[in-house]
This record gives C-alpha cells, structure tokens and sequence, in this order.
C-alpha cells in the first residue's frame, strides 16, 4: 500500500480487502489444485505387468500391454467409449515381451517422439499441431489395419509392421498430398514408436475421440 | 506535470529487452508465413525445413519475445514505481546478453540442426519436442538462472525503494511464474503424466500469471498514460488477480478433459474455465470507465490505442473464443483441431501483443521525455492492419475448425482418413487459403510497427519544436 493511501468508507471499494481476497483466493484455490493433483498423479501413475495378467484396470497401463490386444469400445455405464485388454496378440512375432523389455521399448518410442518433434505436426491425446492426424487412437485406426490403405501401400499384413516400415520412410508411402517428411528414423527407434502408439491407444482418455471410427458412412466401413 | 524521467539504467536494460523482442516478433511472422504457406502448398521446402520446424520456431519465438517484452516492461517500470534504480541492474544486464546468446544458440540449432536421434541427448542438445517447451534443457536451465536474476532484480530493488499495489502484484506474480517453469523440466515415458505436467507450465502462464502481469501493466499503463488515480487502479488490480487466480487456477481442468486424467475434471474444468473470461470482462469494464473518467484524454495516443485493442482482444480472443469450446461436451469435437489454433491466434494477440507494444510506445516517450505523443499515420496503419490481420486468421482458422470438428469428428469419427477427407474439404482449405492471405496482412502491419517503433520519437519531437 503507499504511503498516502486513504481507507474509504465502504469495503468494496478498499484496497485492504480486494488485496486480502486476491491472497485467500489464490491460496485456497491453489490448495485445491494441489490436493486434485495428489489424487490424480495416483490415478494416471502406469501400472504394471501384473495388473495386465490379473486384468486390472488402469487408466494409463503398463508398457507390457505390447503383448495383448486392444480395442476400444462403447461402455453402456460410461456413456463413450473405453480401452478394452484382450487376449494376447503378436507384437513383432513375440507376446512374451518382459515388463523391462516393454518398458525399453516405450521409452526409445517416447524419447524418439520428441527427438522428433511430432507434436510440432501431429496431436498426442489431442495436444499439438493440426497439420497431421491425431495419434492418440492411431493404432486402432482402420488405415493401418488388414485391408486399410497403409499395410497395402507399405505391403505387410499387420498394423506392427506397416508401422515400421512407413516410419523408415514416410515420404515414400504417402497417402495424401501432405507427405510425412523423412525424419532419419532406424528400424529401433521406429519400433519403438510403435509401441509408444499401441501404449497410448490403451489410455482411457474417457471417451476421446468420441465415436471413432463408428459412424456409418466411413470410406473404412 | 513532466513526463521527463532520469536516464535509468534500468530503462536501458528494458530497451534492449524490447530490441530483441521485436526481432523475435518479427521471426515469428515469418515461420507463421512459412508454415501457412505449407498448408497450401506442403511440396515447400519438404525434407529440407519441415512444417514441424517452422511451426516449431514460430510458437517459440512467439513466447520467447513474449517474455522479452515483459521483461523488459518489468525493467521499465521498475525505477518509476519503487523510485530508485533497480538493484542489481549490472548482473541484470549480464543476464540480458546471457540469454539473448542462449537464444540464438538455441534458434540456430532449431533452425539447422532440426531433429535428433531418439536418445535423452537429444532433449538435452536439441530439441525437447513438446510443443511450446521445446527449448533443449541445457537452455532451461540457463532460462531459469537468468530468470532467477531478474526475480532478484525486481526484489531487491521493491524492498530498498517504494513499495506500491503494482510492484506487489508484480512480485507475488513473477515467483509463481518462474517457479512453474520447473514443472517441464522432466522426463516421463508416461505420455499422460508428461501432458499432466506440461499444462502446469502452459496454462499456468498464459491463463493465469501471464493474464495477472498484463492486469499490472494496465494499471501502470493508465497511471502514465491518462493520469487514472493510483488507489482506484491498483483496487481494479486486486480484483483481478482476485478473479483471475481464482477462476484461472483451477481452470486447469479443461485441459484434464481427455489425456487420460479422471473425469472429475470435467466438472472442474467446464465450471471454472466458464469464469474465466469474467475477469477479462471487468478489464476490458475499468479500462473503458477510466478512459471516460478522463474524456479519453492520453499523452500517448499510439500506446493508448494499443491498450485499447488489448482490453478488446483479450476478452474476445481469450475470453470469447475460449469460452466457446472449453465445455466438455463440445471441446471433444473441436479439442486438437484448427477451432483451437484460432483461439491461440487472437488470445496470444488480444491478451499479450498488444499490451506489450502498448508498453514499448510508452518506454519510446518516456525515454524521449516527449510531453504528448501523438499517432502518427504509420502508428495507425500498423495497429489497425496487424489487428485487422489477426481477426482474418482467427475467424478463418475458426471456420476451418468447424469443419474438422463437423466432418472429421462427428461424421467420421477422427479417423486417419475422416482427417485428411476433411482437410481436403472446400470450406476448409478457404479457411487455410484466407489465415495465409491475413497472415500477409499481419507481415505488412508489422513492418510499419517497427518503422513507427523507430521513426515516432523523432517525429514527435520535432513536431513539438
């Protein structure tokens, strides 16, 4: 307060109480944050191998859940769409990958997703640029499945493997007009991302994007 | 009353910082022209300087002038409000030259270097490659230990001189903002829990202590500029931290809506980003009652007009436009696509441009001790084309957006194909032709800022002869 600061009559128009009120707000709005951040580190925190094999349910999962299927599907009790853990499935010939494999593996990914600087074309969980498709569910897009353009274009029989073979050289199988530029990417460092994009498919990011893929009229229906 | 004020070091160092700004602003348009140009024609410079390296440089260098400005603007202020020069201001002004070099080592890198291999070198050398905080972590830390200083600078200098409402605000407001950006510098494989955090560093800035610092230039800026009395202003002030931290904190949760964090944030984030644009209500409200207050009378006509935009475009572009999509029922059709890029043109703009060269005009007249500044015709030109250019991007850009969230979310569903079917719609790509052609109109605005920024002292002080 200055010096020659004069308290007037009414409290709605004191400096005193409008700067008390800006330190309570902010304190208690910022406590708020906090105690909502504690509660929600505990729910996004991965889980682990074991709760794959005994199926329980988290809302970001293991890196090992390389080594099973995933679908998303409608929840009747949710009102959209959610991961669902299958059976296991083949991911590069193996379903057998150990937690600190999968992890490795996550982690070239995730490390060469920024290396890379994808977000700067694509979104991740939405978050990014919009020059390029969302990769949030891109894992489960009909694109990359049996009969969807890209395992044709790349000629492989799965999602794994059309994956890692366009990521070598994305220039070369393009889709569209907007080409993805060659970015030096190995076969390592593709593979990992590979699992990085299966990994992110399995969040449950509580329902988005809503109704993928499940509208009539789709060119991939 | 003169407007003449002691040849501050202080003022110097602010000088510099709004140089160096500028020319970042200016780099910003050109990558924003870059990569707009790419929408349209993406066989640009394919393979040989990317779309992701030119939108890269042209957010960064967005917030990096940004920051600048403030600094500077902080810097500025400084000495007029606590009454004595700033404390410090040596190692300040090493601070200044240090990370003016981090930048360009950095930009440099950004520029010719690009992309890294998938290893934790690259985050450290390179690029980090998460959008806005892409700056390699050896520069983070040079960011904040330069940062650190003018934390310092600022304390030291309010607790040896005068202390006011402003410089208060001011200091609360820097503490939190430097402190926040600690939260993106780490490392997770766990892309939710990186995006947890990363909204800490991006929404605490701009929709919170960002917001708070433009309230603290306002108030500085209708003290200088119109003489508003000090005890009214500085009440308006309270308010709005009030306001702003109180809805802009914990409306965090509209970015919680769907990177996989509980859906309690629904409630939290809709309810509280609805509050948010109020605040910018009653700034746009208290600039308005000040200016009729004092029958519009200003010593600084291009600063005042530049305040004006500001108090208009923050509640449009950040208030207006943000309200729009920050329900959940509706963000989950329009979140991550063109509606978004819109809002962050006019927001970025209306809430932060403006007031920042509103605050360069009146260090240019206070530094000149020019009585009463008019505006020039170039000033006129500059502030209505780049104003005109960045409404043209946003609704084009907001139209385009409409498109993908109609065709490529409901009607497709956000597959692979649903996004290029609508990219490659006719409303669409008019929308992506009119943000290149306003992107123009932007550049040509610019370019007569800075001559305005260069040409108006002297202009004005021979008009006043």
């Amino acid at each position: 307060m200055s010096e020659d600061y004069k308290e007037p009559e009414s409290v709605w128009t004191s400096n005193r109480f409008w700067s008390r009120s800006a330190g309570w707000v902010t304190g208690f709005s910022a406590v708020l944050l906090i105690l909502l951040t504690m509660d929600t580190l505990g729910q996004i925190t991965m889980g682990s191998a074991e709760d794959l094999a005994n199926k329980v349910t988290k809302r970001v999962p293991s890196a090992s859940v390389i080594n099973y299927k995933v679908t998303y599907e409608y929840s009747a009790a949710r009102g959209h769409e959610v991961p669902v853990i299958g059976e296991k499935e083949l991911f590069f010939g193996r379903n057998d990958y150990s937690e600190a494999e999968a992890n490795a593996l996550l982690e070239k990914g995730k490390l060469t997703s920024q290396a890379k600087n994808c977000m700067n074309c694509h979104t991740l969980l939405g978050n990014g640029a919009y020059y390029a498709p969302d990769l949030t569910k891109a894992w489960l897009d009909p694109a990359w499945q049996a009969g969807g353009v890209m395992q044709g274009m790349t000629g492989t029989t799965s999602t794994d493997e059309a994956m890692l073979v366009f990521f070598q050289n994305p220039d070369k199988y393009a889709s569209h007009a907007r080409r993805m530029p060659n970015l030096g990417i190995t076969p390592e460092e593709a593979k990992g991302l590979v699992a990085f994009l299966k990994q992110m498919s399995s969040i449950d990011t509580n329902g988005f994007p809503r109704n993928f893929n499940k509208i009539q009229g789709s060119t991939q229906k | 009353m003169s407007i003449a004020t002691p040849k501050y070091l202080s003022q110097s160092l602010a000088m510099k910082y709004f140089f160096v700004a500028v020319v970042l602003f200016g780099a910003q348009l050109v990558m924003g022209l870059i990569a707009a140009y790419q929408f349209v024609n993406p066989e640009f410079l394919f393979n040989v300087f990317n779309f992701s390296t030119a939108r890269m440089v042209h957010i960064n260098a967005l917030v990096v002038w940004m920051l600048y400005a403030m600094i500077g603007s902080a810097y500025w202020m400084l000495p007029e409000e606590t009454g004595i020069e700033t404390v410090g201001i040596k190692l300040g002004t090493l601070g200044f030259y240090v990370l003016t070099l981090a930048v360009t080592i950095v930009v440099g890198v950004y520029i010719l270097v690009q992309v890294g291999p998938g290893t934790e070198a690259s985050i450290w050398l390179i690029n980090e490659g998460r959008e806005y905080l892409e700056a390699p972590r050896w520069a983070d830390i040079g960011i904040t230990v330069v940062v650190l200083i003018f934390v310092y600078n600022v304390f030291a200098t309010v607790m040896k001189g005068k202390r006011t409402g402003i410089t208060t605000v001011l200091m609360a407001d820097l503490i939190a903002l430097a402190g926040l950006y600690l939260a993106g510098m780490f490392y997770t494989s766990n892309i939710t829990m990186d995006q947890f955090w990363w909204w800490w560093v991006i929404h605490l800035w701009v929709e919170a202590t960002w917001e708070v610092f433009v309230g603290v230039l306002i108030a500085y800026g209708l003290i200088k500029v119109m003489h508003a009395n000090r005890q009214i202003v500085e009440m308006w002030l309270w308010i709005e931290v009030t306001m702003l931290f109180g809805s802009g904190i914990l409306g965090m949760g509209h970015h919680y809506f769907w990177i996989g964090t509980p859906e309690y944030w629904w409630e939290i984030g809709a309810l509280f980003s609805a509050l948010e644009p109020v605040p910018l209500v009653g700034m746009l409200v208290h600039v308005i009652y000040d200016m009729g207050k004092h029958n519009g009378k200003v010593n600084n006509g291009p600063a005042f007009n530049w305040f004006i935009v500001n108090a208009f475009g923050n509640f449009l572009g950040a208030g207006v436009w943000g309200f729009m999509h920050t329900l959940p029922q509706i963000n989950i059709y329009t979140h991550g696509s063109q509606f978004t890029a819109g809002h962050g043109h006019l927001a970025f703009y209306g809430a932060y441009a403006t007031i920042l060269i509103g605050m360069m005009y009146v260090a240019i007249q206070r530094r000149n001790g020019i009585e009463e500044m008019r505006s020039t015709a170039t000033s006129k030109w500059a502030v209505s084309l780049i104003t005109i250019g960045v409404l043209g991007m946003t609704v084009a850009l907001t139209l385009s957006g409409y498109v993908q969230a109609f065709v490529e979310r409901a009607e497709y569903g956000a597959t692979w194909d649903g996004y290029f079917i609508a990219q490659g719609a006719t409303w669409f790509t008019q929308g992506i032709d009119w943000r290149l052609a306003m992107g123009v109109v932007t550049l040509i605005g610019f370019l007569l800022l800075v001559k305005d920024l260069l040409t108006i002292a002297k202009r004005s002080k021979a008009l006043a002869n």
